[in-house]
Order: C-alpha cells, then structure tokens, then sequence
C-alpha cells in the first residue's frame, strides 16, 4: 500500500468572480521513503493540492472533494483535531520563505521544543536535547550555542536548515516541502538539497517535492508529476520524463530552460500565459497555448493514460508516433555538448 | 569592437554609522570594492554572483543612481564619473535599466502609454502626436497590443509587465542597457519568451547589455562574456565559453556544480565542488583573498596574506583572481583541494 494516495482530488474556492477550481481532479501516490516531485508553473496548483491534503485551506469557502488516504485514513474526512495530531507528527511541511515561517520574538530553541512537547509527553529537557540533536543533524556549526538565538541572526541558508530540523523532529513519515529552495542561492540549494537526500536516507521519510524548476526535480525526485492549470499533465519515473516526455507542455517546459549542458541559440517558447483558473478553456486546458492543437482538443478533456512504459501516464490525444518523433527531436537540440 | 563602457576600479562603501544626534561613522559596508571590466559596443556582459555580492550596487552606480566611493566610469568616451545632474540628463537618454520586480517598477496609478512616453517627454523628443505613434510601435516592437495603450499596469501579467519595462526602456533609442534580474521574478515559460526578445532586440538595434543574475544557465544563454563576483570584487573574466568550460577560479567552479542540471542521468556521476558556509559579512570581509575562508583550495600563509590579482589564465580575454587557478574542469572537491591527485586521476584523453 502506499504511503499516500491521491484520488481526484478536487479544490474549488469561492470568491467574488466566481468559483476558482484550483485543483480539479489530481491523483497520484507517493511511496514509502521515495520522493515524489511537483512541477508546474505559478498558479498550476500544485500549492494548494498540498495544503489540501494537510487541511490548511480556509474552511469557509473551501470546497474540497476526492480523497486523500494517508495510511489508509481519508485525510479530508478526518476532524479537525485528528489533522492536528497527523501534522507536524506523521506528515510536516517546508515552507518557501524561511524569513516568514519563523516566529521572530522566540528563539529557534524555544520554536523546537514547542514543536516537539505538542507531540510527545517528555519533560522540557529531553525535549531541549532532542532539539539539539537535530540541529547538529542538519549542519548547524555551533548548535549547542546557537539554540538560543533567534531566527533574525541566521542567515537564509541556516534558517531553513532550523526549518528542516523542526520539520524532522516528531520522525515524519512523509515531508512536504514547497519550493523548499526557490529563496535561496545556488551554493545554499545545493548544501540543503544534498541535505534532504542524506537526512532521508537516515529517516526514511517520504518527501514531497513541490518547485518551479525542472532542474530541482532531476536532482532529487523518484518519481515527477506536471501540473498545468488545475490538472496533471504528465506523470512518470523521473528518468522515463527527462527521455521520454509524452506531453506537449512537458516538451515547452523543458525547452524553454537555458541549460548549462547544451548550446541553445534560441529557447523553445510557449506562447501566451497560464489560462485563468475561474474559467479554464473547455478541452484539453493547454490547447490555446500547445502547437500540435487539434479538433478533439478543444472538445473533451483528455483522461490521463499509459504511455509505452508502465507508470507513465500523460494527458494528450497526440498519436503515439507524432509524440515520439517530436520528443526526440526536443531532446537531439539539448545533446550534452559542454562538459559539467 | 569599439569600448562603450569602461569601469576602472570602481568601490561603494556604505556607510555604517552609530548615534542618533551626534552620528558616528563606525564601518563601512563594502558593496563594490575595486571592481575593473569594459564592456564593448554591441555585445552582452552577464555578471553572476549569489545575493549580496554587490551586482546590484554595481549596476546603479553605472547608471549613476548612486554615486561611487571611488574609481572611474566612462560610457562612449565620455568621464560621467562626476558629472552633476544636469550634465547627466543628456547622457541618461544613452543608457537605460530594465528592472527586475515588473509589479514595483511601473506606476500603478499611471497608464502604459504615460509610462512609456515619460522618456520622450522628459528629453523633449517629438510632438504629441509623434509620441503617441512612437508609443504604440514600440508595445507592438516587445510584443503588446498597441491598443492596450491606455490600461493600467494591474491589467496586464508578469510577463507583460516585463514588457512594458522594455519598451519603455527602448523608447529613447538608448546605447546601453543595464538589466537588473530582468526574467527572475517570471515563470520557466514566461523567462524563455522574454530572454528571446532581449536577443531580437539586441540584434534588431545594435544594443548592448550588462546583463545581471543569479541564474548561470540565463546568463549562459544570452552573454557573450560573463562576470563573476563575489563579495563587492570581481573573481573571473571570461568569455562565455570559456567561463563555462574551464573555470579558472574555484568559486566559479563551485557557482557551476552547484546549478542542478534538468537530467536525471547526470546527476549520479557529476564531479562537485559543494561550499561550505555562507557568503561573509562585507562589513568585515575576510583577509586578502575574500573567498579564502570557504575555498576549498586554501594555502594558509599565502591566501589570506597576499590579495590575489585579476591575471590572465587560460585563453585570450580570460582573466582570474585566484593563486591557485583550476588546472582542469570538472574536477570532484578532492582533486580541487590536492591537485595532484587531480594530475593523477586525470582522464587519458
């Protein structure tokens, strides 16, 4: 059984123009100890499938539905007291901004002991030494002394570190970071994504990784997941994606980045923009933006399907030979030239 | 090629100061601290660097929205260094900045057509009549509906705003233009769209670019020389394939195997020089060579006594401040740190 498992999950929030379906009909599934990551563009959804699946989205005007089976249990039928003793225990979160998801008038220490006496029944020392124990996990030079400082007197790099450790404190067995990264400079987001990889390895969590950048995914997922306006476009093993995308919008992402390893006189580029989210174009959701566009398109939205390779799904009705042809010629303009 | 910029030993230093009344200057932050580069008619200069390495001070001290500590600009054969502001205007219209946040950089309150014209208004170019028409050509030159002439900025989306910052830069028909993060705040796709037409752009009127950002595969996609800094100083010169081939210092190496690489492949065999630590505080950089506290190529004794120079390494053009350049790339941390193991473990080809 999976760790997780996503079915159809669908978001909708009502505002004053009228319902946005933020997330409209995710699945997917994430293994024990593997790494799922979550591509997309700003706006795709990707954010809010996973605020869902934690129940964090104001209850108000919130319409939730599908399900979200974590060890079984639907995670969105589940109260709110039982969500509160799954986060921060089973299931923890990695915000983006480390400047802001921290409280800045107590001391990382205090933050950490907090986090840990919510779930477990200790005294404050036991807490106070597992919080160091942490610390010193995550690198932090000098954490006997820098517990007591607080956030503002770490650098960018070192906070989200204090992040990480809070996140691992109860043991999680799945750890959902969102863009986890995209704050930080390159030197910092290689120390931390090294970091990820070696602290799952010694925890054996689960991670899920949400980002913009397709270079992230390729460093650190087991399996990728595309999202475009609301839906998943492509779903496959990370190395089956990177040789052998099936999907359109997977072939602009991927030829639109200017790559260290390869000599692009001009990048592929998707026109237009994201479509609205309040009113999505009927069809396939990429069809006013995608080059191969067809009559089907723009009539039914396609259903995810099996590509040739088992686990490989893709939502496009471009026939098997074009998709391939097209692929290859992609992936031939991006041969490796440079030496890394 | 004919030099449109010359920078000469340019420094910025803030100052640090303690006191309410009676204001003391403590320190001085050193922002830019003796950086030298020239850049030509018609070509792209990518400067790189992680945050706080005075890429942006450097910028708008070219521009002169601030004025230098020390040192010398001259932009086409002219001393702007210390011209006043009304010496400057004339040479404003020459050199224009793109911005990096496309949402604080245009005026909410003012529509586009205002927003581009603002440039021919202020140097008094052409009728009322003569801007309006140079106004829409210049949204229909970056890609916009020249009807979209009077929205307001709220209207339009991040890529577009973008846009809009570049037609309003291109509206005095500038020499230079320096772009500050033009594509960091934009979505992968969107990036692609506005790198393409700076390249169109480029070619279409002869510009020329200091082109500044974190990302080294952007600058590796649009310069033809690149910069890289590090703490206020200039660290290697190069030309782009050069810097991306062989880098000759090792915080250029590290900056390059620290870019993750969108190939599940490469990632199991890549060669990697990962950094320790955090860029130090410029209030009180590090002795002599600045990179020495992380650089996994330390000579205790020489490193931190002796400030290395920008010299020569490598192929024409390609110039490093570093004692101990690379002798090859790629190189792991261990070969970086002994190079004769480096020598030894070196591939027959």
């Amino acid at each position: 059984m999976s760790l997780l498992e996503v079915r159809d999950l669908k978001t909708h929030f009502k505002t004053d123009d009228g319902i946005v379906r933020a997330v409209d009909g995710v699945s997917f599934s994430v293994e024990k100890g593997k790494t799922l990551g979550i591509v997309g563009e700003s706006g795709s959804g990707k954010s809010v499938t996973c605020l869902t699946i934690m129940g964090l989205n104001p209850k108000q005007n919130t319409i939730t539905s599908g399900e979200a089976l974590f060890n079984g249990e639907n995670l969105l039928a589940a109260s709110s007291r039982r969500l509160r003793e799954i986060r921060g225990n089973d299931i923890a979160m990695i915000f983006q901004d480390p400047m802001t998801s921290l409280n800045p008038v107590h001391t990382v220490g205090t933050q950490l002991v907090e986090a840990i006496l919510l779930h477990r029944d200790i005294t404050k020392k036991q807490a106070k030494a597992r919080a160091l124990e942490l610390l010193k996990a995550v690198g932090i030079p000098r954490a006997d002394r820098r517990i007591d400082d607080y956030p503002h007197q770490f650098s960018g790099g070192m906070r989200q570190r204090v992040m990480i450790a809070m996140a691992l404190v109860n043991d999680p067995d799945l750890l959902i970071a969102d863009e986890p990264t995209t704050a930080l400079d390159v030197t910092t987001q290689a120390q931390i994504l090294s970091l990820m990889s070696r602290l799952q390895e010694e925890f054996g969590s689960a991670i899920i990784m949400i980002t913009h950048d397709l270079g992230v995914v390729a460093e650190i997922a087991d399996e990728v997941v595309v999202m475009y306006a609301a839906r998943v476009a492509e779903k496959a093993p990370v190395d089956e994606l990177f040789k052998r995308p099936r999907h359109p919008y997977t072939w602009g992402l991927l030829g639109s980045l200017p790559r260290l390893d390869a000599n692009v006189e001009r990048l592929v580029q998707i026109p237009g923009s994201p479509p609205s989210l309040l009113n999505p174009p009927r069809g396939c959701r990429f069809h006013p933006r995608c080059a191969y566009v067809m009559e089907v398109c723009k009539g039914e939205e396609p259903q995810l399907m099996q590509a040739e390779v088992a686990g490989h799904l893709q939502a496009c009705y471009l026939d098997e030979e074009t998709k391939v042809r097209e692929a290859e010629k992609l992936l031939e303009t991006m041969t490796a030239e440079a030496r890394i | 090629m004919s030099e449109l910029l010359v920078v000469e030993d340019l420094k910025k230093h803030f100052p640090v100061t303690r006191g309410i009344i009676i204001q003391k200057q403590i320190a001085s932050v050193k922002a830019v601290d003796g950086v030298s580069f020239t850049v030509n008619a018609g070509e792209t200069l990518g400067v790189v660097g992680e945050s706080g390495c005075g890429k942006s001070t450097m910028a708008r001290c070219i521009m002169r929205l601030l004025d230098p500590t020390e040192g010398k600009i001259t932009f086409d054969g002219r001393d702007i260094t210390h011209l006043s502001r009304a010496q400057m205007r004339p040479i404003r219209r020459e050199m224009m900045m793109i911005f990096q946040d496309p949402y604080a950089s245009l005026n909410p309150r003012k529509r586009v057509g205002f927003i581009v014209a603002e440039a021919l208004e202020v140097h008094k170019i052409g009728t009322a009549a003569e801007t309006k028409k140079r106004v829409q050509d210049l949204l229909d030159i970056v890609g916009l509906n020249p009807e979209h002439y009077n929205r307001f900025p709220h209207e339009f989306s991040g890529g577009q705003r973008q846009r809009i910052g570049i037609a309003r830069a291109l509206a005095v028909n500038p020499k230079l233009i320096v772009c500050d993060e033009p594509v960091s705040a934009l979505d992968v796709s969107v990036q692609a769209q506005i790198l393409n037409l700076l390249k169109d752009l480029q070619s279409e009127f002869k510009l020329t670019y200091v082109f500044i950002a974190h990302d080294l595969n952007v600058v590796r996609h649009i310069s033809d020389r690149v910069m890289v800094m590090y703490l206020g100083h200039a660290v290697e010169i190069a030309s782009r394939d050069q810097l991306y081939a062989e880098p000759k210092h090792p915080y250029s190496g590290a900056l390059l195997s620290a870019v993750p690489i969108p190939d599940p492949t490469i990632r199991r065999d890549r060669k990697r020089v990962v950094l320790e630590g955090d860029v130090p505080n410029p209030i009180n950089p590090p002795s002599a060579c600045w990179f020495h506290p992380r650089c996994p190529r330390f000579h205790e004794g020489h490193c931190d006594v002796e400030t290395p120079e920008l010299l020569p390494r490598g192929g024409p053009g390609h110039v490093a401040a570093c004692h101990y350049p690379l002798e090859r790339w790629p190189m792991t941390e261990a070969e970086v740190r002994d190079p004769s193991v480096a020598a030894a473990s070196a591939p027959v080809d």
